[in-house]
């Protein structure tokens, strides 16, 4: 440590004249857009798979969707993220003669993964709504899917907004392995900083500090959109 | 009016009603009594299909809707439901709760008729040019109307859990009143209530009776069954075991299980 403002130099150095902020910027915005794009994935995907298993399964479409469904889940569950993106980016694009970019490639998988996750916490934020309140949208003559979408899932999203806020924190945290498939997001970044000061010690703690401000950056809008959700529960 | 045949409902191997008939015409208050786990309330959730029958039919409004290929929505509509635990929509305010479905289903006509424009040939301009915030605003209107009528128009905006009971049940009494339904099903509207707000629900109820609204009761209200009813349907074990205008009933009731019943709980 005892030469630490000497290192401290070196990466202002580096980060102000030879563009290290430009990457720093760049990896900044791949890192969110992964994401955020992977969220969104991840919840729409999620919300699909979940509304799957709670619909009652007397006939067999919703039977065979169902096995499909646990199927999905058990494959994006039981592999690890970096793997994902190695077969994806390596083994089905090349397959299916596809062409695309690290980043794309990793918001898809991203979603793909977050979708497995997301459809057990909404299942549990569905199940939690009370049985009633989808009987009560279907006894005024709406449909099992405009009753979900207009009633139901909104109450659920309420209940498990916290749990989907870890998810998004968690997506956030796991991007830092896209650089696997050529995505340049802040690993990236800061490792080039790195790499041409010989000196890691500096910018992978400012990398450290970025994640964590970002996070509670992210805990905090969570909180307030808890708390605007929350106006249906209060008492007045 | 609605007309069940043969009605049968079993979940698994245990069957709940074993072959109901009965008719219920216009204007009818049908008041549906009877021990716990008689059916009554099975019978009545059949009525509207929130649970499919096993087998039998029910004709409402010449269609038999037990019939899986019909569309349920289109005839659930026409039947107003009422629950015990009231089900308000949590995440709406009380006028929303009210709005909901007439907004939805006018929305789905207007979308319905632009399709119709606009791959029809010719394009008929219908008169009904309306946009969707005037079927808002129309909803609106009506539900605030409805709302001034059990004297809460000052609760439009609050959501329900701000509600007593008894305000939660009229909010529930007119959220099935704004679609303008044929018939309304009671399934036991009191029994979650505080004793004090029972009565707020039953005027409501009697003041729908003298309209001459259609209504089926599951109900352990004897009082208001005696007052109100024009008929009384007994039910033991998934069969229908009496059905009589209530004087003639609570006077003078034909079956040793109604007897039973009866001195048990009057």
């Amino acid at each position: 440590m005892g030469n630490f403002g000497n290192k401290w130099n070196k990466f202002v150095e580096i980060f102000l004249e030879r563009n290290g902020y430009v990457k720093v910027v760049e990896g900044l915005q791949n890192t969110l857009l992964i994401a955020v794009f992977g969220m969104l994935i991840g919840i729409l995907i999620g919300t699909l798979i979940a509304t799957v298993r709670v619909i009652p399964k007397y006939k067999t479409l919703p039977r065979a969707l169902n096995a499909v469904c646990t199927f999905y889940v058990g494959l994006f569950r039981g592999t690890p993220m970096v793997v994902q993106l190695l077969v994806f980016y390596y083994v089905l694009l090349p397959l299916m003669g596809i062409k695309m970019q690290g980043v794309r490639v990793a918001m898809f998988v991203f979603g793909l993964n977050s979708g497995a996750y997301i459809s057990e916490i909404m299942r549990s934020g569905i199940q939690s709504v009370d049985a009633g309140q989808l009987e009560a949208g279907r006894a005024v003559g709406l449909g099992f899917a405009p009753a979900m979408i207009k009633i139901v899932i909104p109450q659920a999203v309420k209940n498990i907004l916290p749990t989907l806020g870890n998810e998004f924190i968690a997506l956030i945290k796991e991007t830092s392995v896209v650089s696997f498939v050529g995505a340049a997001d802040l690993y990236v970044a800061f490792n080039y900083i790195g790499s041409n000061s010989y000196e890691f010690m500096v910018p992978y703690l400012v990398m450290a500090a970025i994640y964590i401000v970002l996070v509670m950056f992210i805990s905090l809008l969570v909180k307030l959109m808890e708390r605007s959700l929350k106006k249906s529960d209060r008492r007045n | 009016m609605i007309d069940v045949i043969n009605l049968k409902k079993s979940f698994g191997s245990l069957e709940v009603l074993k072959g109901i008939n009965v008719t219920v015409n216009k204007g009818d208050i049908v008041v549906v009594i009877g021990p716990s786990g008689s059916g009554k309330s099975t019978f009545l959730r059949c009525l509207n299909c929130m649970e499919d029958p096993t087998s039998g039919s029910i004709i409402f409004n010449g269609v038999d809707i037990a019939d899986m290929r019909v569309d349920i929505n289109v005839h659930r509509r026409h039947m107003g439901m009422v629950f015990q635990h009231f089900n308000l929509f949590n995440n709406k305010t009380v006028i929303e709760n009210i709005m909901l479905a007439p907004v939805y289903v006018r929305c789905q006509e207007l979308k319905k008729h632009r399709r119709q424009q606009l791959f029809g040939k010719g394009g008929i301009k219908a008169a009904s040019q309306i946009t969707k915030a005037q079927i808002k605003e129309q909803a609106r209107g009506e539900a605030l109307a409805l709302l001034k009528r059990i004297g809460l128009e000052d609760k439009a905006d609050a959501y329900p859990s701000t509600l007593s009971g008894g305000q939660k049940q009229r909010v529930a009494i007119v959220r099935a009143l704004a679609m303008n339904p044929d018939v309304i099903l009671f399934d036991e509207p009191t029994s979650a209530l505080d004793p004090e707000m029972v009565g707020e629900v039953l005027d409501l109820m009697k003041e729908l009776a003298k309209e001459g609204m259609t209504m089926v009761i599951v109900t352990h209200e004897m009082g208001f069954a005696k007052e109100v009813a024009n008929r009384v349907l007994f039910m033991d074990e998934g069969v229908i075991l009496e059905s009589a205008p209530p004087r003639e009933f609570f006077a003078n009731p034909q079956h040793e299980r109604a007897k039973e019943f009866l001195s048990k709980v009057l």
